[in-house]
């Protein structure tokens, strides 16, 4: 039996904690920011086109700006002289913001163990979500998704910053 | 050949096993200005150095500098090769920017990565590596896994001032500047073009690579050469097994063997198949830079095919590592004929329905036609080649000129434009579309029967069978895993026709399994350096069509 506002409304009402509403919305309304470096990015575009439909899982607008995406997606190797970039596209991302490394080069370096090849790019800013693979294939990527959808679930508060303040990437002194 | 070259420097060259040129430093210039102008050599392959610090045979220095060029019918290639400074100071060479365009950065890379200087170069900078880099990696003694890191993006301000002030601009305040990439939608990739407006009409332009850069000379020199062949995937991402074909191919050159006709028809299928996804996605995205998105779905979409079938052939959709030296890893498989035939009518039926879009269109005319424009003559001193160079009316195709496996008993044609713009460039892609299709079906009516990979303990794999059931075959699998093909001394430049053009590698061997140098000589290193002088004048609104109608592709370009 009902009680509270459900008793005196019927059904035309769900009570609700306002973290788990909002976050409801997110999740099926992520707008991506790819950062396409290589062949990941080629990737991405087979997952984003029609055979694949990344937008089944609501995150098909693709940003240009880091400005006005939520969602990050580093796809490809990040060379040194890219990190400077990748450090400041991401600080550009407002809160809150999620960070997908797709491929075995954003992850850890995959074969590139060389002189000019970044070993992962969690050295320089959080990730939230490791896809394996080389590169993955697309349905690896809408896994990714997936996982961040399920974050989202867990989140304890939207009021918080989601980032932690005290990470310190290689660039951050 | 070069007759008027060896009249005039009789006595002054010696040619050494490899058919090279050995030429005396100081006269590096004045010879390839004799080959360019009497002889016809008007096309720089490529430049490149060798450091001999570790290899097997004595060397009388240390580096030396290497002029790969071609000569007006394509087909011939010179090789040059000149010692150079026993110490540090004496480590330069004179500069040939003033007879090739490509020189330019094809010396800063050599700059950059063996620490050579270029006397008289009109901006001796690093290309690949960043500013905050010291050393020079391809040197044999730079620990392959010292990483530098990099704190700041170069503002090429330094590069800027000098063009503008080419141009009168004494002044910045009228000018905006604007940088286009490294990450911006219309960089397709890592690229960054940065320009300074004057309205919308772009005065100035600067490019620079190497976000890109992973290193995949460095690494040949630490991996057996089967082992090579998946970094070559990632070359060129677009088209893997024209790039697994093209090492592989020049390898075998010099292994000296020639692979059975069964792997050399399944090599042009799949390499002619690539080609078409190259180009598609090439056209869908420079489609997509005019804001023709519904066109990017007709020709993405057959792409799914297409790699549903490479996928079912080789195990991955995009890189393949489906070559092997002295063949292929596996054989066709059954039903792969159908799979073929469907994926060339989805092929088709795209490719009409966006002709059906844009042939006629106006709008698409406006955007495209004398936009981007590069004059023949331009572009074979710039060192265009592929259906860009094809674009600007040059009739140049290694599968033509130079002929490797069936091309020659294959009938196709060269497309060619006649204007040399973005119209041409895309067209020309569209044509060789048609071509490649009737080249899939002329090599599936003549596939043989046969072996896919050579029978020779030395190159190829032992069958499983042999390798769990007898010790023989065990050790033959084992030698050729850890030692890797062993490939005698040589010096050899070879090169394919691949999607966007001439895929070359230059590659030292001394005897071992693996290389002792590797150079690739990527077709959009070239294009890639012209694009600032194409830019200027244009409306910044081209030079993001412009850029996509070239095809630069990050991964081959940067290596």
């Amino acid at each position: 039996m009902a009680v509270g506002a459900e008793a005196i409304f019927g059904n035309s009402i769900v009570t609700t904690k306002l973290n788990s509403a909002i976050s409801w919305a997110r999740e099926s309304s992520m707008w991506p920011y790819v950062f396409g470096t290589a062949c990941c990015a080629i990737e991405f575009m087979s997952a984003a086109s029609s055979k694949f439909d990344i937008s089944r899982f609501g995150a098909e607008v693709v940003r240009f700006s880091p400005r006005q995406a939520d969602l990050m997606v580093v796809a490809g190797t990040i060379s040194h002289k890219q990190v400077p970039v990748l450090r400041k596209i991401y600080n550009q991302m407002t809160e809150p913001k999620w960070v997908i490394s797709m491929g075995a080069c954003a992850c850890s370096g995959g074969f590139y163990d060389n002189y000019t090849t970044l070993q992962g790019i969690d050295s320089i800013i959080p990730v939230d979500v490791y896809v394996a693979g080389c590169p993955p294939r697309p349905e690896a990527l809408l896994d990714a998704l997936l996982q961040i959808q399920k974050l989202q679930k867990k989140e304890e508060s939207i009021i918080k910053d989601r980032v932690n303040k005290n990470f310190k990437g290689q660039l951050d002194v | 050949m070069c007759s008027c070259f060896e009249k005039e420097f009789k006595g002054l060259y010696e040619k050494d096993e490899n058919g090279i040129y050995l030429i005396e430093k100081t006269h590096i210039k004045s010879m390839i200005k004799c080959l360019n102008e009497r002889d016809g050599f008007h096309f720089l392959a490529d430049i490149t150095a060798i450091d001999y610090l570790e290899f097997t045979k004595p060397t009388p220095t240390r580096f030396a500098v290497i002029y790969i060029l071609r000569d007006k019918e394509f087909k011939n290639v010179i090789t040059l090769k000149s010692f150079i400074g026993k110490d540090e100071e004496n480590l330069h060479v004179e500069s040939i920017c003033d007879i090739f365009f490509s020189a330019n950065w094809a010396e800063r890379e050599v700059w950059d990565q063996y620490g050579i200087k270029f006397l008289n170069h009109p901006n001796l900078k690093r290309v690949l590596n960043h500013k905050e880099f010291k050393g020079h990696p391809l040197r044999r003694d730079y620990p392959i896994k010292q990483r530098q890191a990099c704190t700041q993006t170069d503002d090429l301000m330094d590069e800027m001032t000098s063009v503008l002030s080419k141009k009168g601009y004494n002044s910045h305040d009228d000018l905006m500047f604007l940088n286009l990439g490294p990450a911006h939608p219309a960089s397709h990739g890592t690229i960054r073009n940065f320009v300074a407006l004057d309205g919308e009409t772009i005065v100035g332009a600067v490019s620079e690579i190497g976000y890109l850069h992973r290193g995949f000379e460095k690494s040949c020199e630490n991996h057996t050469y089967n082992q090579i062949i998946p970094y070559t995937d990632r070359l060129n991402y677009c088209s893997a097994i024209l790039n697994n074909t093209a090492f592989a191919h020049t390898v075998e050159c010099m292994l000296n063997i020639t692979i059975p006709e069964r792997a050399q028809f399944i090599r042009v299928i799949t390499g002619e198949l690539y080609r078409i996804i190259d180009h598609l996605v090439c056209l869908a995205a420079n489609l997509v830079d005019m804001g023709a998105l519904t066109n990017y779905w007709y020709l993405y979409n057959p792409r799914e095919v297409a790699y549903d079938l490479l996928s079912k052939l080789t195990g991955a959709r995009l890189t393949n590592t489906y070559v092997r030296i002295g063949g292929v890893a596996h054989d066709l498989y059954d039903g792969f004929e159908e799979d073929l035939k469907s994926c060339i009518k989805a092929i088709e039926k795209g490719m009409g329905d966006t002709l059906s879009l844009i042939e006629h269109n106006k709008i698409f005319h406006d955007r495209t036609q004398n936009v981007g424009v590069v004059s023949a003559k331009k572009a074979i001193n710039s060192g265009f080649t592929g259906p860009n160079l094809r674009a600007s009316g040059v009739a140049y195709d290694l599968r033509k000129t130079d002929p490797y496996y069936f091309y020659n008993s294959l009938d196709f044609d060269i497309a060619i434009g006649s204007v040399g713009d973005v119209y041409d460039r895309m067209m020309v892609r569209f044509e060789e579309i048609r071509q490649s299709i009737s080249i899939i079906n002329q090599s599936m009516k003549m596939l043989p029967k046969g072996d896919i990979i050579v029978n020779d303990k030395a190159v190829a794999l032992p069958k499983k069978q042999n390798v769990y059931n007898n010790i023989e075959g065990l050790m033959n699998q084992f030698k050729l895993i850890v030692d890797g093909v062993r490939v005698p001394h040589k010096e050899y430049y070879g090169a394919i026709e691949a999607g966007n053009g001439e895929l070359g590698f230059f590659i030292i061997s001394d005897g071992s399994g693996t290389p002792y140098k590797v150079k690739v000589r990527p077709p959009c290193f070239p294009a890639m350096s012209t694009l600032p002088s194409i830019l200027e004048g244009g409306m910044i609104a081209d030079s993001v069509v412009t850029l996509a109608s070239l095809n630069i592709v990050a991964g081959e370009l940067d290596r």
